[in-house]
């Protein structure tokens, strides 16, 4: 079973890196453009990992997680959260906030893939 | 195209709505918008833009970005005040970042005084020193927590390490699943696993559904602390977790080890989530409010080339149609005719479709008007003034193409009323009116085309000053009677500068006939109107779109031409006494009192001998460049119809008097003219309006060629 993730990025630039990191490593990538989308395409895909800008319009990743996590479907995926900051507070806050994981941008693609790897189990 | 290209492209994409939405917002806030919204999406799109440039280690760009970040997180939180000061000074950062993103996009680098000179007014919005960026430095650190490993480490390489590890019920909240991280650490070496099961609840008490299971392993080879770091560092705090070296530990693991009291104090496993869900319903409610009421329209992003090559099919599709129209108008169809009623649906749903496909290209004004406050800004900088700007019409739709040539002649209107326009701001209050002038730029469309405007709130022109600088040019005669209005169009002469000081701002060489060549290269016109005290006005009228035009269908000389309806003023079948011989082969047209040069446009393009034409059956009274007018003589006025416009340039390069050609409806190529050429060839425009026949006459053999 490929793994499936969803990437929910504001920014066109980050979707289109994190989707093509993604698909070289041989993961299926799905992409949102908001919170509020991306928890629509949650429930639509059922992903195995979701990896999740922080700050964007419309819904946050908080947001997107304390949604997934008080949800009724698939409430214990992975989820990680990109963000710029590699500051502690924020991480601890991702982490407060249910996050699995984190990914601090600029992210290299062995570092992504390596992480997604690490909290889904996944092989390729 | 490498797809890490592909992405850059992207980026630069983004970055041009980002910032578009940028200093949209600041402008929002310019106008004492403060709401979260607003103030979010500046930071947003700051943040995005580092975000992305961070992915492509363009660094000045970071640097810069981070920075105004800070400050505008410092204002989102309230932390700092929004001063005028601040502002102006998040404007301009706008402004830098603009061209920092253009610099990058060029793989460009920017002076760095000059972004240094931009920091340090974003450092004292801060009102602090410096902050260092640590992503700059290290664009590809993963970070690192760092983890309590107990004892110091020895200084020898270890043998192995003893872990022990205990989930915390947020762990598995989190979507961990310990197994992975026990098969993570099978990964590096030889790894023995005990399940520990001291730390059970008890399954009649309160606490039974703690969890209590816990693993201790003896994990064999020399592993870095990094590799074991990187395991483990998702997890920290969210279980219990002991790793020391293995070296002075027994050859046999201790099946059931005590496990050792967690490295920093776990929080209750409810605690911190019922928490953090609590301060984060707002935000989700908030969230999913907006999405309804201001969901972005979807929308899709394709090659331009495919866009043009859908126009130029659709054009053929046009001319397709005229041509099956006229070949059952030649049958004599009645017009109740089934194939004719078809036909008139064909008609229809080709100029829908074209419509639509126009619409394709069309762009609002916006990005371009934004734009502009810049140049506003940079402008009132330089020259000490005081202005602000005033947009209207923003949403008015243009043709990309027109939109992209008109930023060049725009922003040095913009200039130009900056420093021509406005007075400074003593002279200002002295004349009554406030401080800062006012630049109002709007956009409208009217029947067919775009009206631009550029209007400034300054003292007007100085028209004896304009007169008396022409004639000391040489640009009019000394005796030349000229009325307000073309006074006016002398601005419009090619190297003419009222600026009595040459400032480093319009005076750069460009003059008001640049700007006047630019618009009618787009097709387009441009006029003045001025009020002494009150200000002065520029209005530019532009075809909607460049891949069609409203032409007259002409003959001459056999050869059927078409005329741009834009440029006619009217048509005139003259009464022999209307028109007056000059020299040998010239005429004037005598109409309401004034004289007006004729072209023969059959002999200017070279298609008959002078002396082969007795009459001039029709006239076409064409107004071209700097209203100047002249008359073209024509065989014979077929009808009006929108044609569409095949370039010459590619296959026969500039020939002049000819813009372009068209295929009519019966197959025929039409040759599309240029009334501004022929008529700058016959006359000089400062002089037309006031015609002296012997300026004409030493014109003649100009229009020959």
């Amino acid at each position: 079973m490929t793994v499936k993730v969803l990437a929910i990025d504001d920014s066109r630039t980050i979707r289109s890196l994190v989707q093509k990191v993604m698909e070289d490593a041989g993961f299926d990538c799905i992409c949102a453009e908001d919170g509020v989308d991306g928890i629509a395409r949650f429930a639509e895909v059922a992903p195995d990992v979701v990896i999740t800008d922080i700050n964007m319009p419309n819904m946050d990743g908080y947001g997107v997680i304390s949604s997934i996590r008080g949800g009724e479907v698939n409430q214990s995926v992975p989820i990680l959260v990109l963000t710029t900051e590699s500051a502690d507070h924020l991480k601890a806050r991702a982490r407060a906030a249910g996050a699995t994981g984190w990914i601090v941008k600029p992210f290299d693609d062995e570092t992504i893939v390596s992480v997604v790897r690490r909290v889904t189990g996944a092989i390729g | 195209m490498t797809p890490q290209s592909s992405i850059r492209d992207t980026f630069f994409e983004e970055c041009e709505d980002l910032l578009e939405a940028l200093a949209e917002g600041l402008a929002a806030m310019a106008g004492g918008a403060r709401d979260t919204d607003t103030v979010n999406a500046v930071f947003r799109a700051v943040h995005s833009v580092k975000g992305g440039a961070g992915a492509f280690a363009m660094t000045d760009l970071v640097a810069f970005a981070h920075r105004f970040e800070t400050v505008l997180d410092g204002v989102r939180s309230g932390t700092l005040d929004l001063t005028p000061e601040v502002m102006h000074t998040m404007q301009r950062s706008a402004d830098h970042l603009a061209d920092l993103v253009e610099a990058a996009r060029n793989e460009d680098v920017l002076a760095a005084d000059v972004s240094e000179a931009f920091l340090a007014n974003l450092d004292q919005c801060l009102g602090a020193e410096p902050e260092a960026l640590e992503m700059g430095d290290t664009p590809f650190d993963f970070a690192v927590i760092p983890l309590d490993f107990g004892d110091d480490p020895a200084p020898k390489e270890p043998a192995g390490h003893v872990i022990r590890f205990r989930p915390l019920q947020q762990l598995y909240a989190n979507g961990h699943d310990p197994a992975l991280l026990i098969a993570a650490l099978h990964g590096l070496g030889p790894c023995e696993v005990a399940l520990d099961l001291s730390a059970l609840p008890d399954w009649e008490g309160p606490d039974a559904l703690t969890p209590g299971l816990g693993w201790t392993l003896r994990l064999a080879g020399q592993e870095s602390d990094t590799a074991l770091q990187e395991i483990f560092e998702f997890v920290e705090g969210l279980c219990e977790l002991d790793i020391s070296p293995l070296e002075d530990a027994p050859a046999a693991v201790d099946p059931l080890p005590s496990v050792a009291a967690p490295p920093s104090p776990a929080p209750g496993p409810e605690a911190p989530s019922a928490a953090a869900s609590a301060a984060l319903k707002p935000d989700l409610a908030a969230g999913a409010e907006s999405a309804e009421a201001r969901g972005p329209k979807p929308t899709l992003r394709v090659d331009l080339d495919r866009v043009d090559r859908l126009i130029n099919s659709v054009g053929e599709l046009i001319i397709n149609q005229a041509m099956i129209a006229q070949r059952l108008q030649d049958m004599a169809l009645a017009s109740d005719d089934d194939v004719s009623l078809h036909v008139e649906d064909y008609r229809l749903l080709a100029r829908d479709i074209q419509e639509a496909v126009m619409a394709i290209r069309a762009q609002p004004v916006k990005p371009l008007f934004q734009r502009m406050s810049r140049i506003l800004r940079e402008a009132a900088e330089a020259t000490g003034k005081s202005a602000r700007l005033l947009t209207f019409g923003e949403n008015t739709e243009v043709d990309k193409t027109v939109i992209e040539r008109l930023a060049d002649p725009l922003m040095h209107m913009i200039r130009n009323a900056v420093d021509h326009g406005l007075e400074g701001p003593d002279a200002r209050r002295a004349a009554g009116k406030d401080g800062t002038g006012t630049i109002r730029l709007g956009a409208a469309h009217r029947s067919g085309s775009v009206i631009i405007t550029i209007r400034d709130d300054g003292a007007g022109l100085n028209r004896p000053r304009i007169l008396d600088i022409a004639r000391r040019k040489g640009l009019v005669a000394p005796d030349a009677d000229l009325a307000d209005a073309e006074i006016d169009g002398l601005l419009f002469l090619p190297g003419f500068s009222t600026a009595s000081s040459v400032s480093n701002l319009s005076g750069r060489g460009v003059g008001l006939d640049v700007v006047r060549n630019a618009v009618t290269a787009l097709g387009g016109r441009i006029s003045i109107a001025s009020v002494p005290g009150q200000g002065t006005e520029f209005t530019i009228s532009l075809p909607l779109t460049l891949a069609v035009m409203d032409g007259m269908v002409v003959s001459v000389a056999g050869q059927t031409m078409v005329v741009p309806i834009t440029s006619i003023l009217e048509t005139i079948r003259p009464a022999p006494g209307d028109l007056h011989r000059v020299g040998t082969d010239d005429s004037l047209l005598s109409i309401r009192g004034r004289f007006i040069p004729t072209v023969d446009v059959a002999r200017s393009l070279g298609f008959t001998d002078p002396s082969a034409r007795a009459d001039f059956p029709l006239l076409l009274l064409v107004e071209g460049e700097n209203q100047s007018q002249c008359a073209l003589v024509v065989d014979a006025v077929h009808d009006q119809r929108q044609v569409v416009i095949k370039g010459l340039d590619s296959n026969y390069g500039q020939v002049p008097g000819v813009s372009a050609a068209t295929v009519l409806g019966d197959g025929q190529i039409a040759l599309i003219l240029d009334p501004d050429a022929i008529a700058a060839h016959r006359a000089s425009p400062a002089t037309s309006a006031a015609p002296r026949p012997p300026l004409f006459h030493a014109d003649v053999h100009h229009g020959q060629h």
